[in-house]
C-alpha cells in the first residue's frame, strides 16, 4: 500500500536478460519520454527548492535554519516522530504476526480496516481528532475538568501522525512474512525453543530490512505530515509548529528564501530517506539470494 | 493457547501468540482509527437527514466533488500512462543513471506535501520557470490542482507494475513473436492484459491518495470557490466558519468514497496475484 | 477471536498505559503551569499566548519585545508571549476548541463575539471593557496597484470594469476581507442611493473580476505581490505598506479609493482561560499598554491607525484622509452585518457565482 510492492513471487531474476530490448528508436523515444516526464514532475521541483533556498546566500540560508523558531519546530518534528514511529513499528510487527502467521475470519476486513487511514484525507485526519478532544469534543468537559490539554499541544499533533503513519510498516510486514511462510518458526518452536525466542532469533532476523523500510517510509511521512497536524496544532511558533507548518508560516511571511531554506532541509531528508530506502532494498534482496542459495 | 487451540489457529496451532498479536491489533485499530472515525458518524448522525442532504449536495460542495473526482481521475490516468512507460524503461533498458531514475521515483513519498505544493507553485506561476514559457495560465486554476496531484501520485502505478513486469515469462513473449506477431501486438495482446490489473491497483491507490490530498494542493490551487476549491479545502473551510456539522456531513461523505475505494483496490489486488498465479 | 487471551489482556493493559502515557505529556506540561498558578505574581517567569489573525505579525513581535521590557521593569517579572497566527475566524474557532489563548487580537468583533458565545470563553460586554470599542488602533481599506498603476485604477468604479483582475480573500474565511466586501458595498450603497439590487449587481461585477479567493488576506497578499497575479489588490492600508516597504517601493503604488471603511480589529482578554492560568493581572496589562503612548507608536510604526491623536499626528504623513463608513453606524453592527452578507444565504452567497 506504501506503494513498495514487496517481490511476493519468489522468482529468480536468472532468465530476464533473453529479452530484446527492441529497436534502438523505440528505446530511446521511450526513455526520453520517461525521463521528460520526470524531470518536469520531480527534478525541476526539487531543483527550485534548492535554488530559491540560496538565493538570498549562505549566510541568509545559515540564519533561517538556525532561527530559534526553526529549532523549535525541527526540535518538535524529531519528537512526534520519535514518539510515533516506534509505535506504528511495534503495531505493524504485531499485526503482520497475526495476519500471516494465523488464520481467521475477518481477515481481509481487518487488512482493509489497517489501509484505511491511507485513504483517509489528511484534513479529515485530523478533524476526528477536533471532534474528540476539542472543548466542545467528546472528551472535551473531560479533558477540562482534568486540564488536560490533547489538541493544540503535543499529544494531538502525535494523534494525528500515528493515525497517518499508521499503515505504512504493516503494509511493508504482512506481504513479506507471508512470501516467507511459517516453516522456520515452526520448526523452531518443534525444537523447543519458546514463542519469544523464536521471533527473535528467526523471525526478526527474517524481517529486519522490511521493517526497517516500513520504518523509514513511516519515519518520512511523520516527519513530512502537514494536513492533518495543521487541524490540530494551533500554529503557536516555538511550541506546536512543526516544520512543514514552519515553513507555511515562514511563506505567509514574505520570507521565501527562509521558507526554502527550510524545506531544503526538509528535502535533503527526504533524500536521505530514498538512499537508505534503496540501500536497504538491497540488502533485503541480497538476503533473499543468499537464502535461496543455502537451499 | 492450548486453551484456545481447538478452532481456527487449526493448522498452524503451533506457533503462538495468536491472542497477543491479534489483541494489540485490534486494540490500537479500535482505539486511534475506528473511535477517532466513528466520530464524524455520531456528529453527522445528530443533524437529521434533510440537512444533512442539503448540506453534502449544496452547488458550491458539488463544485468540490467534481474538481477532485475529475482531477483526481486526470492526474491518476497520467500516471497510469506514464508509469506504465516509466516501468518499462525501468524494467528493459540498460542506461546510464538508470539507478538514480529508479530512486527518485519515490521522491513524492518521502517530500513533505506542504514543501511539494511550494516548490510546484514556483514552478507554474506565470512568471516561473515553467509558467513563463506557457501560453495559458497553471498555477491558480485546476490545471495546477492536476499537476499538484500528478506530483502526489507519480510512484503508484509504477511501483505496481514495475515488480509485474520483472517476473513476466519471457517465454510467452517468445512463443507470441514466434507465432508471427508483431512488436506492438505482442504487448497490447500479451503483455498489456498482465500488467492491467497492477496498472489499475496502481491508478486506484493514487485516485484515492488524490481526492484527500490537501498540503500540496491548497497553495498552487488559488481556493476559488466553485473553481479551484477541492473537497478536503472544503472541509477546512467549513470548520474554519465555525460549520461543524457542515464539516463531518462533507467528511462522512468522503469517508464512505475512501472506504468504497479501498475493497476495490483489494479487490483489484486479489485479482492481480490470483492472475499472476494462475500463471 | 471470540476471547482475548490472558497475555492478550496483560497487553490491553500495557496499551492502556501507552496511551495514558501519552495524555501524561500534557497533564506533565500542565503541572509547570500550574504550580505557576499557585506561586502567583511572585513566580519569576510567565508565559502569554496572543492569539492573533494575520497581517498583525510584524506589530506583535516589535510590540511584545517592548512590553516584556516595561513589565520586567515595572514589576521585575519576565514575561514571555507567545504569538499565533492564521485567518481571524480560523483562529476564533481555535480558541473556541481549547487552544489556550490569554489573549486575543482578531480582525473583527464578530470573531471574538463568536468565542463568547459559543466558548462561553468571555462575557458578551467584552468590547466595552477597554477604550475605543476595544480597538487600541484603526486601518482602512485600500488598493494596491503595480508600479505606474497600469490599468489606472483610481476608485472602486475601476475595478468592476472588464479585463480588470482582482485580488481579495474570500470573506467566509478572512476577517479583512469581510472589510473588503463592506467597503465595496457602502461605496455601491452610496452611488446607487441605497438601491439594493443595482448594488448586488455592481458586487457581483467586483466579485466576476476576482481572480483568486485566497482563504487569509497574507495569501492573498502573496499572491499578488509574489506570485504576480492580479492587477489590484484590495488590502488592509497596513498590510499594502507592509508588502511596499517589504518588497519595493519600485514595484507597487497605493490607491486610496474615495469612500471607505473603517476597519476595527479588537482586543480582548479571554477571561475563563487566564483565569485558569493566573494570567489575568499581566493579560489585561498587557492590552492595556497598547494604548500607551509607546504602544500607540509601535502600531503606528507598523502602518496601523494609532487612536491616540498625539501620535497620529506625528505619523500624519502616512496616513491621508479618507472618508469611512463605520460598521456600527452603516450596517448596523457586526452581528447583522455577518448575518446580511456572509452567513449562509448572505449577499455574499447571491452574488458569488464562478466564472
Amino acid at each position: 500500500m506504501a506503494g513498495h510492492v514487496p517481490m511476493t513471487y519468489g522468482e529468480t531474476s536468472v532468465s530476464r536478460k533473453t529479452v530484446k530490448g527492441g529497436s534502438p528508436l523505440i528505446k530511446w523515444a521511450a526513455i526520453s519520454a520517461a525521463l521528460g516526464f520526470l524531470l518536469l514532475f520531480l527534478v525541476l521541483p526539487l531543483m527550485a527548492i534548492f535554488v530559491q533556498a540560496f538565493e538570498k546566500g549562505l549566510a541568509a540560508y545559515a540564519a533561517a535554519v538556525s532561527d530559534k523558531d526553526a529549532l523549535s519546530a525541527i526540535k518538535l518534528t524529531l519528537i512526534v516522530a520519535a514518539i510515533s514511529v516506534p509505535l506504528n513499528a511495534f503495531f505493524g510487527i504485531a499485526a503482520a504476526w497475526a495476519i500471516t502467521k494465523f488464520h481467521f475470519r475477518g481477515k481481509n476486513l481487518l487488512m482493509t480496516i489497517i489501509d484505511l487511514p491511507f485513504a483517509v484525507s489528511p484534513v479529515i485526519a485530523g478533524l476526528i481528532f477536533v471532534l474528540m478532544f476539542s472543548s466542545h469534543g467528546l472528551f472535551g468537559d473531560f479533558l477540562f475538568r482534568h486540564d488536560l490539554k490533547i489538541i493544540f499541544a503535543l499529544p494531538g499533533i502525535v494523534l494525528a501522525t500515528i493515525f497517518v503513519t499508521l499503515p505504512f510498516t504493516a503494509r511493508e510486514l504482512i506481504p513479506l512474512m507471508q512470501s516467507q511462510g511459517s516453516a522456520e518458526e515452526e520448526a523452531s518452536m518443534t525444537l523447543g525453543a519458546g514463542g519469544f525466542q523464536t521471533f527473535w532469533r528467526i523471525t526478526l532476523p527474517n524481517i529486519k530490512w522490511g521493517l526497517l523500510y516500513g520504518i523509514i517510509l513511516c519515519n518520512a511521512r511523520a516527519i513530512g505530515e502537514f494536513g492533518a497536524v495543521s487541524v490540530v496544532s494551533g500554529h503557536i511558533r516555538g511550541m506546536t509548529n512543526t516544520m512543514p507548518l514552519h515553513i507555511e508560516i515562514l511563506y505567509n511571511e514574505y520570507q521565501f528564501s527562509a521558507a526554502f531554506a527550510v524545506a531544503s532541509l526538509m528535502s535533503l531528508l527526504a533524500i536521505a530517506t530514498l538512499v537508505i530506502k534503496s540501500l536497504l532494498e538491497r540488502a533485503g534482496k541480497e538476503q533473499a539470494g543468499i537464502k535461496e542459495l543455502k537451499e | 493457547m492450548n486453551k484456545k487451540g481447538k478452532g481456527r489457529a487449526g493448522r498452524k496451532g503451533v506457533l503462538p501468540g495468536f491472542g497477543l498479536s491479534l489483541g494489540f491489533t485490534v486494540f490500537y485499530l479500535s482505539v486511534l482509527v475506528l473511535l477517532p472515525l466513528s466520530t464524524i458518524f455520531i456528529n453527522t448522525a445528530g443533524m437529521g437527514w434533510e440537512k444533512f442532504f442539503k448540506t453534502i449536495f449544496d452547488p458550491r460542495v458539488v463544485a468540490s466533488y467534481k474538481l477532485s473526482f475529475g482531477s483526481s481521475l486526470i492526474a491518476g490516468g497520467i500516471n497510469t500512462v506514464f508509469g506504465i512507460l516509466l516501468a518499462w524503461v525501468l524494467v528493459r533498458y540498460q542506461f546510464p543513471g538508470k539507478k538514480l531514475i529508479d530512486g527518485l521515483v519515490d521522491l513524492p513519498f518521502a517530500l513533505p506535501t506542504a514543501v511539494a505544493g511550494i516548490a510546484l507553485t514556483t514552478l507554474y506561476v506565470p512568471d516561473g520557470w515553467i509558467g513563463r514559457f506557457l501560453g495559458f495560465k497553471v498555477a491558480f486554476t485546476p490545471l495546477g490542482v492536476i499537476i499538484a496531484l500528478t506530483f502526489i501520485g507519480l510512484p503508484f502505478v509504477v511501483r505496481m507494475v514495475q515488480p509485474v513486469l520483472q517476473n513476466l515469462e519471457p517465454e510467452l513473449e517468445e512463443a507470441s513473436a514466434s507465432l508471427g506477431a508483431g512488436r506492438a501486438q505482442t504487448f497490447w495482446r500479451v503483455i498489456f492484459p498482465e500488467l492491467l490489473p497492477a496498472a489499475l491497483g496502481g491508478f486506484a491507490l493514487a485516485f484515492a491518495r488524490s481526492l484527500g490530498e490537501y498540503g500540496s494542493v491548497v497553495f498552487i490551487s488559488g481556493n476559488m470557490p466553485m473553481k479551484t476549491e477541492i473537497t478536503p479545502l472544503l472541509i477546512m473551510t467549513k470548520l474554519e466558519q465555525y460549520d461543524y456539522a457542515g464539516a463531518t456531513a462533507i467528511a462522512a461523505v468522503m469517508l464512505v468514497i475512501s472506504f468504497i475505494l479501498l475493497l476495490v483496490i483489494n479487490l483489484l489486488q486479489w485479482w492481480s496475484n490470483r492472475r499472476y498465479l494462475e500463471n | 477471536m471470540e476471547k482475548i487471551g490472558k497475555q492478550a489482556r496483560l497487553l490491553l493493559a500495557a496499551a492502556g498505559v501507552l496511551v495514558l502515557m501519552l495524555a501524561g505529556c500534557s497533564a506533565g506540561e500542565k503541572s509547570s503551569s500550574g504550580e505557576k498558578k499557585e506561586a502567583g505574581e511572585a513566580k519569576r517567569t510567565v508565559q502569554l499566548l496572543n492569539v492573533s489573525y494575520d497581517p498583525t505579525r510584524e506589530l506583535y513581535e516589535n510590540y511584545n519585545k517592548e512590553f516584556a521590557a516595561y513589565w520586567k521593569d515595572k514589576t521585575g517579572q519576565d514575561v514571555t508571549i507567545q504569538q499565533s497566527h492564521g485567518g481571524s475566524g480560523k483562529q476564533a474557532r481555535a480558541v473556541i476548541d481549547g487552544l489556550q489563548a490569554d489573549i486575543v487580537t482578531l480582525a473583527l468583533a464578530y470573531d471574538i463575539d463568536e468565542i463568547s458565545k459559543a466558548g462561553g470563553l468571555l462575557s458578551s460586554d467584552w468590547q466595552s471593557k477597554l477604550k475605543d470599542n476595544s480597538t487600541p488602533y484603526t486601518s482602512t481599506i485600500v488598493f494596491l496597484v503595480r508600479k505606474g498603476n497600469p490599468k489606472q485604477i483610481h476608485d472602486w468604479d475601476d475595478l468592476v470594469k472588464k479585463g480588470v483582475s482582482v485580488v481579495t480573500p474570500n470573506p467566509k474565511t478572512s476577517g479583512g476581507a469581510r472589510w473588503n466586501y463592506l467597503a465595496a458595498w457602502a461605496y455601491a450603497d452610496k452611488k446607487y442611493n441605497h438601491d439594493e439590487g443595482k448594488t448586488k449587481d455592481f458586487m457581483k461585477k467586483l466579485y466576476k473580476n476576482v481572480e483568486v479567493l485566497d482563504s487569509g488576506a497574507r495569501g492573498s497578499t502573496t499572491t499578488f505581490v509574489e506570485r504576480g497575479i492580479g492587477d489590484v489588490l484590495i488590502a488592509w492600508e497596513n498590510e499594502a505598506y507592509l508588502s511596499l516597504n517589504e518588497l519595493g517601493k519600485d514595484k507597487f503604488e497605493i490607491v486610496n479609493p474615495s469612500l471607505s471603511i473603517l476597519a476595527e480589529p479588537p482586543v480582548a482578554v479571554v477571561d475563563k482561560i487566564s483565569e485558569k492560568k493566573g494570567t489575568e493581572k499581566v493579560a489585561k496589562a498587557y492590552l492595556e499598554y497598547l494604548y500607551s503612548a509607546k504602544g500607540q507608536e509601535i502600531a503606528a510604526e507598523n502602518y496601523y491607525r494609532p487612536r491616540n491623536q498625539e501620535v497620529f499626528k506625528k505619523f500624519k504623513s502616512q496616513f491621508p484622509s479618507i472618508e469611512m463608513v463605520t460598521v456600527d453606524k452603516d450596517f448596523g453592527g457586526w452581528k447583522k452585518a455577518q448575518e446580511d452578507h456572509f452567513s449562509d444565504g448572505g449577499t455574499f452567497d447571491q452574488i458569488y457565482q464562478p466564472k
